[in-house]
């Protein structure tokens, strides 16, 4: 679903991504580990083009995206992305938050948009909060709510960028069921977390980036129990 | 002080209520003008183009750096020589539109600019354009937060409206100089009329208190 070749990604002076490879099936769920500033972000971020790599290529579903003159609205509509702090829309209902985009982008008819809409919302649980504004959900039903966003473009893959940090404990459960539940329908993820029970019950593998490159991957149990490097287990004896 | 003689704005009463007619359908019209015109600069200032960039920060910085008095006599008095003949009404409202078109411009574009870039990535991120994106997402949201700078610039806008009167717009002002130079009560005069424009202002603020409250709660 997507391969990534030597990419390399800096700002200014500073290298960010020094030559990353990797690929990720179609239905897998990868999630990424790495110190603050290792470049996380920033490769979630090159994977739907919200930053544009300076070298290294990037395929998506088959299609090469860097190549000059790719449609990159087209791009982003088969990469679904949930932010840390949500992003949701202020001024517009959870409803009209989801459909926005299905309505502006996929010129859907307002009716089927509203339907499609519903639907993702059922499918996050809050199906009754349809007229809700982001400013009264909890942070938790936000985050569902960015999810639903997301899952109604039905994007081919979806990234996240650390769902969970921004929430408050109890609500961090009800957001990874969400994405759990969503990994067993077979969708493709590519998940930034630290959220260990999570990438244990629902990664098929773990990425450690370290410093721009990946310096170790593999099962969940493996990377997490027998880390091969020392990289690997100072870094995880900081997060345990 | 018994030698004030109010008596006179009665008497006048009908040519100042022409005058202030005047000074709001003015105000409101160059308010509503410069809406338009600094929305699309502000749009302009913030566009990846060099030239469109250029251009409106020009015009943003000549007008606020240099007085609306010298504009109007640019525009009343200037532009004859060169065989563009403005009638006062258009003067006073083409230099007032402009003028207050460069303060509006600045205000929209820090509005855009107060929205956490967060959004444009969530719009961006669903496949909208940089357009959708602005039209849907971001403007909405920049809108309800320049409401109140706006309502103030319109303030501004009322009493340096008051400037017209040297382009012999008759707008309460120039109603009160009329005034003044058949019946010599400069000071009566002049204190009504600073009355009226504050009662208006006044107003007005309160209107933006009460605004500001409101947008408050629904942050
Ligand atoms: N737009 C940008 N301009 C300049 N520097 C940036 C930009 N975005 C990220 N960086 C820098 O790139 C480096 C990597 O950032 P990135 O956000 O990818 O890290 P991260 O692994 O996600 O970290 P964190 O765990 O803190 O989120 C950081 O040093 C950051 O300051
Ligand atoms: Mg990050």
């Amino acid at each position: 679903m997507i391969k990534v070749k030597n990419l390399h990604k800096s700002f200014d002076q500073l290298k960010v991504l020094r030559g990353m490879t990797t690929s990720i099936g179609k239905g897998e769920v990868v999630v990424i580990i790495g110190a603050s500033g290792s470049g996380k972000s920033t490769f979630l971020r090159c994977l739907n083009l919200l930053e544009i790599p300076q070298k290294g290529e990037i395929f998506v579903d088959g299609i090469d995206i860097c190549a000059p003159g790719v449609n990159l609205n087209l791009v982003r509509q088969n990469t679904g992305m949930v932010f840390q702090h949500f992003n949701l829309f202020p001024h517009k209902t959870a409803l009209e938050n989801i459909s926005l985009a299905p309505l502006k982008v996929k010129k859907m008819a307002p009716q089927e948009a509203k339907k499609l809409a519903l639907t993702q919302l059922e499918r996050v649980g809050l199906r009754d909060k349809e007229n809700a504004y982001p400013r009264h959900l909890s942070g938790g039903q936000q985050q569902r709510v960015a999810i639903a966003r997301a899952l109604a473009m039905q994007p081919k893959v979806m990234l996240f960028d650390e769902p969970t940090s921004a929430l408050d404990p109890e609500m961090i459960k009800e957001v990874l069921n969400v994405m759990k539940q969503m990994a067993r329908d077979g969708m493709t993820m590519v998940v930034v977390s630290h959220e260990m029970g999570f990438a244990r019950e629902a990664a098929d593998r773990v990425i450690f980036l370290d410093e721009g490159v990946i310096v170790e991957e593999g099962p969940p149990e493996q990377v997490f129990f027998h880390p091969q490097l020392p990289r690997t287990k100072e870094f995880l004896s900081q997060i345990l | 002080m018994k030698f004030l003689d109010y008596s006179v704005i009665i008497k006048n009463w009908p040519f100042l209520m022409l005058g202030l007619r005047e000074t709001l359908r003015i105000s409101s019209l160059a308010v509503t003008m410069g809406f338009c015109i600094g929305s699309f600069v502000a749009l302009a200032r913030l566009s990846r183009s060099h030239m469109l960039k250029l251009l409106s920060g020009a015009y943003i910085e000549f007008i606020r750096g240099t007085p609306l008095l010298v504009q109007l006599f640019i525009l009343y008095y200037g532009l004859p020589q060169l065989g563009i003949n403005l009638d006062r009404r258009a003067a006073a409202a083409i230099g007032l539109s402009i003028n207050s078109g460069a303060y509006v411009a600045e205000i929209v574009r820090a509005g855009i600019q107060s929205i956490d870039k967060g959004q444009m990535e969530a719009a961006r991120s669903l496949g909208m354009s940089g357009t959708m994106a602005m039209i849907y997402v971001i403007l909405p949201q920049a809108f309800r937060r320049v409401i109140p700078p706006l309502v103030n610039e319109l303030i501004m806008l009322i009493k340096d409206s008051s400037l017209l009167s040297v382009i012999a717009l008759t707008e309460l002002m120039r109603a009160g100089e009329h005034i003044r130079t058949r019946t010599y009560k400069d000071f009566e005069i002049f204190t009504f009329i600073a009355l009226v424009y504050f009662v208006i202002t006044y107003t007005l603020s309160k209107i933006l208190g009460y605004l500001e409250r409101r947008l408050q709660v629904s942050d």
